[in-house]
């Protein structure tokens, strides 16, 4: 009969009502609280799998439930100082002044951007072929094909300042990659071929013509192994603390290509094409837009832009090229920009989500010995809730949004 | 007499909307009771509680003075109670028998499916009320109108006595509405009883014996084809005085604006579907292409809209050649175009209003500077056109998808009217839209033609083409089989002529 009430009276709402009606219906709600729910599975997890809690359970419940909070205490707070830092350790640090120390207790932070940024770029590339209604799962291979031409750029020209030479570099990435996004997307267009296949077709084109050059053309010629040599100095992307800090401009050049993708989806006509035939290209067609060639310049941005996830990975990090100089950042970019709702600010702040994690999950399997993949796990649990917003939904008791307007994506799935 | 279906304060909320408010019906035992109301008006909602789709807040149903709870079809199928939903319930790949079948399966030995005894019992129902439905033929060799009649038969079969039609004649030809309503007669003289749910005000007067208008939720009133007529029904249903005869001035033709000339088109399965089809229209007339779906309309329209190439013949606009040309050429060359499906076609449902506004407008001054897209004139456009053309919305940045289908429709004829045209290209202006909106759409299209604007009018609704056409052509089967003047047109003389009968 309450709940009968509650419907009955949908006009006297207070202020208090409405703010909560607006959190319940808003989609961020559903992110953050897919994330706090990750966590604490991912807890239970930790504590069903740790072999200490099974012995506590043996000696009495109560213990048992005791260990198993420790283990979560334990492998969270590992978590936190491997992506955040230490407090105690950044603390005692400036205390002593010594300035390897106090690098020591911030690196875990800087390091986590360092992580964050190639997360960024291939994010920013998944997202901007999602908003066109484009599935580009070969983020992994026009990543390395980007890598391999920056590397070019950044080895084979020599004697030119940093303020030409790291343009130049990246501008390498950009074209190589998307010269690698532009062929499924070519394909795509002219004979209908779907992006989906082709692309993972051309991501392992990509990682076999990687490791020709690598054991030929781009080999280092005084070394053995398949590792290219290393890049002209004037190449490398400007670091601002000594080491073991690895902290460099990429963030930064990031964030901006994040701002350009944002302007250049939601302020140009471009973007405005790109995105009716994203969202319907039935319409786009209708109203004089042409699908192909959106199709095509799509596939070639979102390849560039992956390929500059190559790039900064080579000219800010590695300094060289080498076999799996890539962690899979092309594939986890794909879950990184739906979580992101496929818009620039949400795969920003969803690739420092993903870099911490990443960062973290190193410390804590050292420090807590917790095997790095339950990171995965927490991945993938925050995913799933993601892409099964109803499941949220049913646990919180929230109220369905109205229409959700950045609801864009999986379509391209239908081949159309 | 004891009705034998009584609906008693039928309630039904959904968020933030009252969909059913208190309503009571009856239905007699052999009657045909029409339902009429505008889309939304909570029509198919209480239709959809009786057959256990919705679970109502309030009210009690009772069966022959039997007070009955359905939750499930299943339970209303128990009941005797059976739907024809709008949308066919069908699988093409299978025969009626299977269809009418389906998830009441007949078995032998447990697991083996008996088609023979249904078969000879979908005869026997067939040769009862004559519905000339052969068990054996599969669902997608037959018309549409044989279609609903295994719908029909599928509740028959099931022995329900009490029949709800979801807007049975929306998808048939003028003969086709006859035959199904001779059907229904007889359905209801061997003691079925009939719901029907229709917006056609010409239907319910005809064939109904008792009519009950829903508005906003509510019964407005229960009347009879006899004390009522059009306007009195169409006032009720829309709760102001509409007009439904629009005031036509004679038609002042100018030059010509498209010449269609042995015109050749294939439809996406490579099928001839326009099969050399020749005619003009000129400025300040509409011509009205009148016939049944599927009769090479859409193919039609998307050559004369660029969105397909002919593969023969001439297309000229304003004198220019356009057989190759880009739909944006067209476009800008000065034609509007409100698609068939506006859904599909017309909108991005996901966009806001204003985008979908400057949705073919986007990339030309005022509204972008070089690549910069100009918000604010979008913006200043979106009120403009909102104002102007009755948009019914709290903003224009919501999404589009979230109007109702009328204003959604105004979306697309604002849109396509606040540019300067000189031809009109209207697929099915009205379809599936209320009274109110359907006056409101009709009104705009006249008023264009007596601005000198070449209109071509596609549309399935004989009603509408001639209501609106100056000239009215007949497609059959990929051609145009007669070109008429709509002075003196009737009905009947169309009707035939959509049916591909070519008198003498």
């Amino acid at each position: 009969m309450s709940e009968k009430e509650k419907n009955q009276k949908p006009k006297n709402k207070d202020a208090g009502k409405i703010f909560l009606d607006e959190i319940s219906k808003s989609p961020l709600t559903v992110t953050i609280l897919a994330i706090v729910s990750g966590l604490i599975l991912g807890g239970l997890l930790v504590a069903v799998t740790s072999e200490e809690v099974y012995q506590a359970f043996g000696v009495s419940f109560w213990s048992g439930v005791q260990a198993s909070a420790d283990a979560i205490w334990a492998t969270y707070k590992a978590l936190f100082y491997g992506s955040v830092g230490n407090p105690g350790k950044i603390i005692s640090a400036l205390k002593d002044g010594d300035p390897l120390a106090i690098r020591r207790a911030f690196n875990p932070f800087f390091d986590s951007l360092v992580v964050s940024t190639p997360y960024i770029f291939a994010g920013l590339a998944v997202a901007l072929g999602f908003r066109v209604g484009l599935f580009n799962i070969g983020v992994e291979g026009q990543l390395f094909i980007g890598a391999a031409t920056t590397v070019t750029a950044a080895i084979f020209l020599k004697g030119l300042p940093s303020i030409i030479h790291i343009p130049i570099s990246l501008l390498a990435g950009f074209i190589g990659g998307g010269l690698w996004g532009f062929i499924p997307g070519w394909l795509k267009a002219a004979t209908g071929g779907h992006e989906v296949i082709n692309t993972i077709m051309m991501n392992y084109i990509a990682f076999r013509l990687s490791e020709f050059l690598l054991r030929g053309p781009l080999k280092n010629p005084e070394g053995f192994t398949p590792v290219s040599a290393p890049i002209e100095e004037s190449a490398e992307l400007f670091r601002f603390f000594d080491n073991p800090i690895r902290f460099h401009a990429g963030f930064f050049i990031a964030l901006v290509v994040a701002y350009l993708v944002y302007l250049f989806l939601f302020k140009t006509t471009w973007g405005f094409t790109l995105r009716t035939v994203g969202a319907n290209p039935r319409a786009a067609k209708y109203a004089g837009m042409n699908i192909m060639r959106s199709t095509v310049i799509a596939m070639f941005l979102s390849g560039g832009l992956a390929g500059l996830a190559g790039a900064n990975e080579v000219l800010g990090v590695n300094h060289n090229l080498a076999l799996a100089f890539s962690s899979g950042y092309g594939f986890d970019a794909i879950a990184l920009a739906l979580l992101g709702k496929n818009h620039p600010v949400g795969v920003v702040l969803s690739a420092l989500l993903f870099g911490f994690l990443r960062n973290g999950a190193i410390q804590m399997q050292l420090s807590a010995g917790i095997p790095i993949d339950i990171i995965s796990v927490l991945q993938a649990l925050i995913l799933a809730f993601i892409a099964a917003p109803a499941i949220i939904r049913t646990i919180y008791r929230l109220k369905e949004p109205d229409m959700d307007i950045d609801s864009v994506t999986l379509h391209g799935w239908g081949g159309n | 007499m004891k009705p034998i279906l009584e609906l008693k304060g039928i309630t039904k909320r959904f968020p933030g909307v009252l969909a059913n408010d208190k309503i009571n019906l009856t239905l007699n035992k052999g009657e045909i009771h029409a339902l009429l109301g505008e889309n939304g008006a909570g029509k198919s909602t209480l239709m959809n509680i009786l057959y256990g789709l919705y679970e109502p807040d309030e009210g009690e149903i009772f069966v022959e003075g039997k007070k009955i709870n359905v939750s499930s079809p299943r339970d209303a199928i128990a009941q005797g109670i059976g739907m024809v939903h709008q949308h066919f319930m069908l699988v093409p790949v299978f025969t009626v028998t299977e269809n009418v079948m389906l998830g009441d399966e007949t078995t032998k030995v447990g697991v083996f499916l008996d088609r023979k005894s249904p078969a000879a019992r979908i005869r026997e129902i067939s040769n009862e009320y004559s519905l000339a439905v052969n068990p054996d033929s599969y669902i997608k060799d037959l018309p549409v109108g044989i279609q609903q009649r295994v719908e029909i038969i599928k509740l028959l079969y099931r022995e329900a006595d009490i029949l709800i039609l979801d807007e049975p004649t929306a998808v048939l030809t003028p003969q086709e509405v006859d035959e199904l309503f001779t059907i229904m007669r007889s359905l209801v003289e061997s003691g079925k009883s009939i719901i029907f749910i229709t917006h056609k005000l010409r239907e319910v007067l005809t064939f109904a014996d008792r009519i009950t208008v829903i508005r906003g939720g509510k019964v407005v009133g229960t009347t009879t084809p006899k004390e009522a007529d059009q306007n009195q029904l169409a006032a009720m249903m829309v709760g102001r005085e509409v007009s439904l005869d629009v005031n036509k001035k004679p038609a002042e033709v100018n030059e010509k604006v498209l010449e269609v000339e042995n015109l050749v088109v294939l439809d996406d399965l490579n099928h001839v579907a326009v099969n050399n089809v020749s005619f003009d229209v000129r400025g300040g007339e509409i011509l009205g292409i009148a016939g049944v779906q599927g009769n090479g309309q859409t193919e039609l329209v998307k050559a004369i809209t660029g969105l397909s190439h002919p593969i023969d013949g001439k297309l000229k606009l304003m004198g220019r050649n356009i057989n190759k040309a880009s739909p944006r050429l067209i476009t800008e060359i000065g034609t509007a175009h409100i698609p068939e499906d506006r859904q599909q076609d017309g909108l991005v449902l996901t966009a806001t209003i204003a985008d979908n506004l400057v949705l073919n407008t986007y990339y030309l001054d005022p509204f972008a500077k070089s690549v910069i897209v100009q918000e604010d004139k979008i913006l200043d456009n979106a009120e403009k056109i909102i104002s102007n053309f009755d948009v019914r919305t709290p903003s224009p940045l919501i999404p589009v998808g979230s109007l109702s289908g009328g204003n959604q429709q105004k979306v697309i004829v604002g849109r396509e009217f606040s540019r300067p045209i000189k031809f009109l290209v209207a697929s099915q202006p009205t379809r599936g839209l209320d009274v109110g909106s359907i006056e409101y759409i009709h009104t705009r299209l006249l008023e264009k033609r007596d601005d000198g604007i070449a209109i071509l009018l596609v549309s399935t609704e004989l009603d509408e083409i001639l209501k609106l056409s100056d000239r009215i052509a007949v497609m059959f089967d990929g051609k145009i089989i007669s070109i008429i003047d709509a002075e003196g047109a009737t009905k009947e003389q169309i009707g035939l002529l959509m049916a591909g009968v070519v008198e003498a």
